[in-house]
């Protein structure tokens, strides 16, 4: 099963976000890549592993299996409830960022298999202002709960998030306490729920939905903690030690139960669930 | 004629240095306290202070984030500025409130969780997900109280319950005005403006919902009159522990996910399909 899902990215031309026949500079390490080669290598650098950050659908063709994946509630979208304006408004901003991704909001929600076994998956975009949660991220994770309690079904989600949306004030910060309730009753369930913590994985969704899961997986090098390292920094007024905050820092500190490169992270993902799953999903 | 306040003189009042602190309403509310400490599993964070205590001649089981008074003592509460052993404290002693049927009155005032290296090593973000969603089915009545500042989710983390009160000239936000204003107007000295917008203050927070009670305050602030405040929150608390207590445990949790399910605003198409 992983040859195949390993075939099935190499020729795939899902990965188009950035075209093919173009070059492309690795953000770590300078190398220059064949977009084509950076594409096919699922945008992880072949020099130096560098992870680069993937849409919600391209996250989605990476996991779910080939015309499996049914989306859920697309029909929700935000609103300026508290009429926010900084440097511009937020509804401009919603509108920008709708046109930029193509998506509603921060959030895809769906149903789909990972080699064969049922899942929900919630999948954050950091394009759409900086995959932050308002008041349409609570809601979609919530539904989705919801129907993975019906139907007893697992729950992935895959985070990608710098926080909180400032702009719906403390309607955001609540979205965490929902979402929250929302993942105990799915604990209580017995239902397995897993996170992959994707750069950036920070703040309000970090310490919400974001880090409860029975198991918690996180991308190489991915920035991961409450407080952004710039804010750290200023408070403590001295420079942070190399690797502060990485994926592999959090491995070390017993915060993420593995760190999997993502061409590994289907089959991770499911060799988990098939333990996990079988076990505890029918019965009770 | 009293003109009102604007959001950024509120802020100025919850920020005051007379301000009564969470130790002050600790004396003023509570017979019999004990200071419980200590999170089980690495130290003890003063900046979050739990015990059992009486309040109208019943057992309570009391949290609050202190900020301290004396230099000396702000220096070793961190300005209330809580680390996961604070938050882990707190779980631990509401987790024993529940085992022996006590209700919990948690006081909210901090400017935010710490931002610092250990904090950080030591899962603050780990540390709150936990607090939000045990809170979310702890089998007993949780009365939040915020008492000055509100700040984000350093205040969340002891904040989930089933009613929340909100003194006059308290705020609760998402993010502080200054940390909003150096973000999205790119200038910290809109920290007015952004205080504004972003709607925290006591009496936006109740039209929206989004909180239970306001606490009336004196004219000019807590630290004018406290034993008016006190007086005003004191039979506040008396009336919704009175209530919260009679509700059949099963209800009480229903209610309060319903209230946590819905929190948010947004916009819904007529369904797909
Ligand atoms: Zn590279």
């Amino acid at each position: 099963m992983f040859r195949d899902f390993l075939k099935r990215n190499e020729n795939k031309d899902k990965f188009r976000d950035i075209p093919d026949g173009l070059w492309i500079k690795c953000p770590q390490c300078s190398q220059i890549i064949y977009s084509k080669d950076w594409n096919e290598n699922l945008k992880v650098c072949i020099k130096c592993g560098y992870h680069d950050q993937l849409t919600a659908y391209e996250r989605i063709d990476l996991l779910i299996d080939d015309s499996t994946f049914e989306e859920f509630d697309t029909h929700i979208s935000p609103i300026d409830i508290l009429g926010f304006i900084d440097t511009k408004p937020y509804t401009q901003r919603i509108k920008e960022a709708q046109e930029a991704t193509g998506l509603k909001d921060a959030i895809v929600v769906g149903k789909g298999e990972i080699n064969g076994i049922p899942v929900y998956i919630i999948v954050m975009d950091f394009r759409f202002i900086g995959g932050s949660m308002g008041s349409v991220v609570g809601e979609k994770v919530v539904r989705t709960v919801e129907r993975a309690l019906k139907d007893r079904i697992p729950v992935v989600s895959v985070i990608s998030s710098g926080g909180a949306r400032m702009q719906e004030g403390l309607f955001s910060l609540f979205q965490m306490a929902k979402t929250s309730a929302a993942i105990a009753r799915l604990s209580d369930a017995k239902i397995p729920y897993i996170n992959v913590l994707t750069h950036p994985s920070t703040a309000g969704v970090l310490a919400s939905f974001g880090s409860l899961g029975d198991v918690i997986i996180a991308e190489p090098g991915a920035l991961i903690g409450f407080t952004g390292p710039r804010v750290i920094e200023q408070t403590i007024k001295q420079k942070l030690p190399e690797g502060f905050q990485r994926s592999e820092f959090l491995l070390e500190h017993g915060m993420v139960d593995l760190v999997v490169e993502r061409k590994k992270l289907k089959n991770t993902l499911f060799l988990i669930l098939n333990h996990l799953w079988r076990k505890s999903w029918k019965e009770s | 004629m009293e003109r009102k306040l604007t959001p950024w003189e509120r802020i100025l009042l919850a920020r005051h240095p007379n301000r009564p602190t969470f130790s002050d309403f600790l004396d003023a509310l509570f017979d019999n306290f004990i200071e419980l400490h200590g999170d089980r599993l690495y130290g003890d964070d003063p900046a979050i202070i739990t015990g059992l205590g009486t309040f109208n001649d019943e057992s309570v089981v009391v949290i609050g984030q202190e900020k301290g008074k004396s230099v000396q003592e702000k220096m070793k509460r961190n300005f209330g500025m809580p680390h996961p052993e604070g938050y882990r404290k707190a779980l631990r002693i509401m987790k024993m409130a529940e085992k022996f049927s006590l209700p919990v009155i948690s006081f909210i005032d901090t400017a935010g969780a710490y931002p610092g290296i250990g904090a950080e090593e030591r899962g603050q973000a780990w540390a709150i997900a936990q607090n939000l969603k045990e809170m979310s089915v702890l089998k007993t009545p949780i009365i939040v109280v915020v008492l000055s500042e509100g700040g984000s989710g350093g205040a969340l983390g002891i904040g989930v319950g089933d009613y929340i009160m909100i003194l006059e000239n308290a705020y609760y936000s998402v993010i502080s005005p200054e940390g909003c204003a150096s973000i999205l107007f790119r200038d910290s000295s809109k920290a007015p403006e952004a205080a504004e917008a972003l709607k925290i203050t006591a009496e936006d927070l109740y039209k929206l919902g989004l909180v239970d009670e306001i606490i009336p305050e004196p004219n000019g602030g807590a630290h004018q009159d406290f034993e008016g405040t006190i007086s005003n929150l004191k039979s506040a608390l008396k009336r919704v522990l009175k209530k919260l207590k009679e509700k059949d445990v099963k209800i009480l949790l229903e209610e309060r996910w319903l209230k946590l399910r819905n929190y948010g605003r947004f916009y819904e198409e007529a369904k797909e399909k």
